[in-house]
């Protein structure tokens, strides 16, 4: 479960006055009350989110970077402000250090690219392993194919934990570049980083961590950890689609090529040579999704209200509260028991199909994620079809745990 | 009986149930009731794609009409292809393929079978058309 034992839920949080802020958790669902439990697929927004994009069309709307016009100014102010928001978020060092882009998937492309050109040659390796996401993954046989470099995947143990002496052994000064998932989003594993990163960087490695899953249940400090890459997306952080961040070192940055070419991201054109501008803008090519960031720089500011590590403590609760009940239900098993874990959980009932489950849990209002969660690999590894998938946020009441353990023995009873 | 027929007979099956919830269960007994398909059929030859449970379809030309066999990991689909099992097979190449099996599912109270993508309704009515059609071919042929 999660780490942070040392902390106590405060006193003050208030789940039920949390809900409130949540208008899509008042909703009816089948004609039962929605329990959301597919966090883990995007998070649902709170209004001050919703509200933030609505007065930015409402209020001042214009292009950011560009107009010495009063609306210019003041959209390109709530647009550099949430992308300090972001710094701070993560602990980065510098503002400059803070790419946006269209989320996690984006990011890791960015990476694969640009990285890829400047450090990638025949014969590098590139390390990721068996529990990633498929967008951790493709990206990487994709470059790998291009630049004729090597992929190495680090091996998980049954309880869905890295082989960490499997990683130890790959690691060699051939290697370029480590990508690994913070927190795994069918298993909720969550990865031992900071000593991956360490060990990485003895051979001059850099390291990429994929935070889609993390940046919502945990304090992260990219400086602490040490990564050279932290990439999440907004919606999963109870922000709007199609935003995303890539934190990378400026060392890195700077000696990547531009991912795109365009508006912004240039200093001076001229039609024989252009001259790209400085970070973060050398990234952020054409018109940014300037209502995603104002919402994202909102999300942001909402749970900073109420605190990451009042949230990590109440899902950590929250969590052992699911697995304590979930584990009542005979024939269940957990797919992914990982010492270290948070808010996600994925399982079997019996020999029940995780599609017929999920049907049956949706007809009672309560949506869970079913299938292979764009991690084939890992349903390859412990040769199941798919799991079902109940993901955590700190807007779910242990209500809702019961509700959930109330369906899925509705489910059992039908189905075997 | 027509396809038609046999529509309006499972509609009217679905009406004794009024709510929704009913009606899955409905489904699911359906979908327990599904003769079993020759294990030989369950290869990747004879599945469906697009389907979040693997689903398995084999069909033959026997004295001019096209039979279907089928059968699925998931209980629900199972039911879904029941039912069109119940319409299809038996019918003439022709018939089938001028049918519009999915419509039967809005007309029972379960319409948005039809609109995800994880079932693989679509698929399993597409590739019973595409039997059809090839079975089709081969007696005008």
């Amino acid at each position: 479960m999660n780490t942070n034992t040392n902390i106590a839920p405060t006193a003050n949080f208030d789940v039920e006055k949390i809900r409130e802020d949540f208008p899509i958790l008042q909703t009816t669902v089948h004609g039962r009350p929605l329990v959301y439990l597919d966090n883990g697929a995007t998070a649902q927004k709170p209004l001050a989110v919703i509200n933030s994009m609505v007065e930015y069309y409402k209020g001042y709307n214009s292009n950011v970077h560009r107009g010495v016009h009063y609306l210019s100014q003041k959209a390109t102010d709530a647009h550099e402000a949430a992308r300090e928001g972001v710094r701070a978020f993560i602990n980065a060092e510098h503002t400059h250090e803070i790419i946006f882009t269209r989320g996690t998937t984006e990011s890791i492309n960015i990476v694969a690219h640009s990285f890829g050109k400047a450090f990638v040659n025949a014969g590098d390796e590139i390390i990721i392993t068996a529990m990633e996401h498929h967008s951790n993954i493709v990206p990487w046989q994709m470059l790998c194919e291009e630049r004729g470099a090597i992929l190495r995947v680090i091996p998980i143990n049954a309880n869905g934990e890295l082989i960490l002496e499997e990683y130890d052994k790959l690691l060699n000064e051939r290697t370029k570049l480590v990508a690994l998932v913070h927190v795994s989003n069918t298993l909720g594993t969550v990865n031992p980083v900071n000593d991956i990163i360490a060990k990485a960087h003895v051979v001059g490695a850099a390291v990429l961590i994929d935070g889609a899953q993390s940046i919502q249940h945990m304090a992260v400090d990219v400086q602490a950890m040490d990564a050279d890459f932290f990439v999440f997306s907004g919606h999963k952080l109870f922000g709007p689609t199609g935003i995303g961040v890539l934190y990378g070192k400026d060392k890195y940055l700077n000696a990547m090529p531009p991912y795109q070419g365009g508006g912004s991201m240039i200093k001076q054109v001229t039609l024989e040579k252009t001259t790209y501008n400085e970070l973060p803008f050398k990234f952020e090519a054409g018109t940014p999704h300037v209502e995603g960031i104002i919402g994202l720089g909102a999300a942001i500011d909402y749970i900073n209200a109420i605190g990451i590590d009042n949230i990590a403590a109440y899902e950590h609760e929250l969590v052992a509260y699911a697995v304590e009940q979930l584990s009542t239900i005979e024939g269940l098993r957990f797919i992914g028991n990982a010492k270290e874990r948070v808010s996600v959980l994925s399982f079997l009932a019996g020999d029940i199909h995780p599609y017929d489950i999920g049907v049956i849990l949706d007809k009672l209002g309560i949506a869970v994620r079913t299938g292979h969660h764009c991690c084939q690999p890992i349903m390859d590894i412990f040769s199941i079809p798919g799991t079902v998938r109940a993901s955590f946020a700190f807007y779910n009441t242990k209500a809702e745990v019961d509700a959930l353990v109330a369906g899925l023995l509705k489910a059992k009873q039908m189905l075997s | 009986m027509t396809i038609e027929e046999i529509e309006n007979e499972i509609v009217e099956e679905f009406q004794m149930f009024d709510d929704e919830f009913s009606k899955y269960e409905y489904l699911v007994e359906v979908g327990k009731n599904l003769p079993l398909i020759d294990e030989k059929y369950k290869t990747t030859e004879y599945e469906i794609t697009g389907c979040q449970s693997k689903v398995w379809l084999n069909a033959e030309l026997i004295d001019g009409k096209v039979v279907y066999s089928a059968d699925s990991a998931g209980i629900i689909p199972k039911g879904i292809v029941s039912l069109l099992l119940r319409m299809l097979s038996g019918q003439t190449p022709e018939a089938v393929v001028n049918a519009d099996p999915i419509s039967l599912f809005s007309k029972i109270g379960i319409s948005e079978l039809s609109m995800t993508r994880s079932n693989g309704l679509r698929s399993m009515a597409k590739q019973m058309k595409l039997y059809a059609l090839a079975f089709q071919a081969k007696v005008n042929g």
